[in-house]
């Protein structure tokens, strides 16, 4: 044992699969046990396979009756493939041929979950656990041991690889818990699950190298620590208190329509970093997308991604939105989001660099490919698009010229190809001040890098937090500067920085003019609910 | 019956369908599509439109492995004593987006 897994309180991090909280011993699921099995004559190794198909079959039917629901549909699919002739023929002809009956079963199986794993969608992909579950199962049933459930305790922080519905169904829930997977997917069947139960849940967490005897999971910021000191159980408890009281009241006014301040209707978007930040649970709620990134879509092992692969991105978020607006982000690369083959290695100062559009106009031949994906899309809905780390109004036209192109380069392919409106984020000082200067139909403030710049302090470096406050009368009078120009204009301005999200910060912002904010989709109760209270007589103005 | 035993009584039907269920052939519209396709003796066959291979309509397996997305056209293929009824009743179930009906 190295020293560091000694260390109580150890953390780890992962993706949020199901809100919620859980306190609870850990338990730790090993994946199949890969029993010997001595293998008889065909016939009797088809007798076998056929009484553990049956038996299986059993188990998941009586899981899926006593589940219920959602948990029944998803169990119907193993079931279903139990009753398949096509996936089964093979397997009987392999057994006559000699092979054993486990040795028939996986192969099939794992050609079947190979298959899934490389479809380009996240949900076919996600359907190989499914197939694994059912793997599993006839396997275990097969050498003997397994239909039987898994003797967990209630209430347990349970650990796995990835855990399978039917697996999920066999462990008793009725006294909480929570589940983190070192893999796994938000869009699982078994995430699902646990969102319609309300178990808290995180994936992705890579690999937990510790034993520990309790966990706690923290599925609102997706952290699971292992052994907690009492001060770490402590601060999780108030966390947890403070989130249940206040989604308790948030997750009601989340459900009324608007929010409004003043008479005035505030209008509350999200920022989503991926297309799968729309699974959040709150996301349906929000009155559009105020700030995709596109990033992730240069973190691909491919490299760069074509335009068919972003097109379908930017489509399948479009179509989500239906009507509502949905504000696209071009590549933000460069600062602290270095990509290979796309931004400039060793610069001095990569925050003052060729970084937003001045990279996407440096480099062309990449943005041409992302206006194309993004003219194509256009088609589907209400978009608009913004470039990021504008400076002078000569870099919006060059980016605009760029763009007006790719729609008269498609529209010459005989490919549908719209112009979106064109705004920009206002995260330079100097484009803040200048406002006016800006031709365009709406103004998004970036408050993070803005107020980076403004109070000269690198956003990553800790010891600065206090010096780089969103609130510092420079930044106000930036904001209301930039507000005030776009009423006047009748130019649409919102604000996405992190100051949207926190309820500190919102009645400086309503007060300088904004009426339109993005944020993380998990912030949208607390800002529905603390603008509600801000309107009813809360200590706004 | 004729000596062609192999031959099914009555001729080929074929109808085509859209895809309009939201996330395409996924898990909960194919254990549906099979399920009823079981209910019929009727040898079906389906295929994505301009897919070469057809594959039978009764495995779960296939039906996924198909990756019909939305808005694709879907090719119905039936023989044998009750094919027009099997046609008839699959094209419905995929054009009314795979209704939810009693067990």
């Amino acid at each position: 044992m190295n020293k560091r897994a000694n260390i109580a309180g150890l953390a780890y991090r992962g993706r949020t699969a199901s809100i919620g909280f859980a306190h609870g011993p850990f338990v730790l699921v090993e994946g199949a046990a890969n029993g010997e099995r001595i293998a008889g004559a065909p016939s009797d190794e088809e007798d076998a396979l056929r009484a553990a198909l049956v038996s299986a079959g059993g188990r998941i039917a009586a899981l899926a009756m006593a589940a219920g629901g959602d948990a029944a549909q998803i169990l119907e699919f193993q079931v279903a493939l139990l009753e398949d002739e096509d996936l089964l023929g093979p397997v009987f002809a392999a057994i006559a041929e000699g092979r054993p009956a486990h040795l028939a079963w996986s192969c099939a199986l794992d050609e079947q979950i190979a298959d899934y794993k490389s479809a380009a969608d996240e949900y076919l992909q996600a359907r190989s656990s499914d197939l694994a579950d059912l793997r599993d199962r006839v396997l275990r049933t097969l050498r003997g041991g397994g239909n039987e459930s898994l003797g967990i305790p209630g209430g347990a922080v349970i650990c796995a690889d990835d855990l399978p519905p039917s697996q999920f169904l066999e462990i008793d829930w009725s006294r909480g818990g929570g589940l983190a997977l070192f893999r796994g997917s938000p869009t699982s069947h078994v995430a699902m699950l646990a969102r319609a139960r309300g178990i808290p849940m995180i994936v992705q967490l890579g690999s937990v190298s510790q034993r520990a005897k309790t966990a706690l999971l923290d599925g609102e910021s997706a952290t699971l620590e292992l052994d907690p000191t009492s001060e770490q159980v402590g601060q999780f408890e108030r966390l947890r208190d403070s989130h249940q009281r206040n989604r308790a009241s948030a997750r009601a006014i989340l459900r009324r329509p608007a929010a409004s301040w003043g008479g005035e209707k505030i209008r509350l978007l999200i920022n989503i970093q991926r297309v799968d930040d729309l699974d959040h649970a709150d996301a349906q709620y929000a009155d559009g997308i105020g700030l995709m990134r596109t990033e992730f879509l240069l973190g691909g092992e491919a490299g760069l991604p074509d335009e068919d692969t972003q097109y379908r991105a930017y489509d399948s978020v479009l179509r989500w939105a239906g009507k509502r607006p949905v504000t696209i982000r071009t590549f933000d690369a460069g600062g602290d989001k270095p990509v290979p083959g796309f931004t400039i290695d060793g610069e001095a100062n990569p925050f003052l660099g060729v970084r937003g559009l001045r990279l996407c106009l440096a480099r062309p031949d990449i943005f041409a490919v992302q206006l194309r994906a993004l003219a194509r899309a256009g088609v589907r809905g209400n978009l608009k698009v913004m470039f990021p780390m504008v400076t002078t109004p000569d870099e919006l036209e060059a980016g605009r010229r760029l763009f007006v192109d790719a729609v008269a380069q498609l529209q010459s392919e005989g490919i549908a190809a719209t112009l979106p409106d064109v705004g920009i984020m206002v995260e330079v000082p100097a484009a803040a001040l200048s406002v006016e200067c800006f031709d365009a139909p709406f103004f998004s403030i970036g408050s993070n890098d803005l107020a980076q710049y403004v109070t000269a302090c690198d956003r990553t470096n800790g010891s600065l937090a206090s010096l780089i406050d969103p609130l510092h009368p420079a930044m106000l009078s930036l904001i209301k500067h930039v507000t005030d120009h776009a009423r006047r204009a009748g130019s649409g301005v919102s604000l996405c920085g992190d100051m949207a999200g926190d309820p500190r910060c919102i009645p400086a912002l309503l007060t300088c003019g904004l009426r339109e904010l993005s944020v993380n989709p998990s912030a949208l109760a607390l800002v529905k609910q603390t603008i509600d209270g801000l309107s009813h007589g809360g200590a706004g103005v | 019956m004729t000596l062609e035993t192999h031959e099914p009584n009555g001729q080929v039907i074929t109808r085509s369908v859209r895809l309009v269920h939201e996330a395409g052939m996924h898990a909960r519209p194919a254990v549906k599509l099979t399920k009823l396709a079981k209910k019929f003796q009727a040898q079906i066959s389906i295929r994505a439109s301009n897919a070469a291979d057809w594959i039978n309509a009764k495995s779960v397996a296939k039906v996924m492995a198909l990756r019909a997305a939305r808005d694709s056209i879907l090719e119905i293929k039936a023989s044998g004593e009750d094919a027009e009824g099997a046609v008839a009743a699959l094209v419905d179930l995929v054009a009314a987006d795979f209704p939810d009906t009693g067990p």
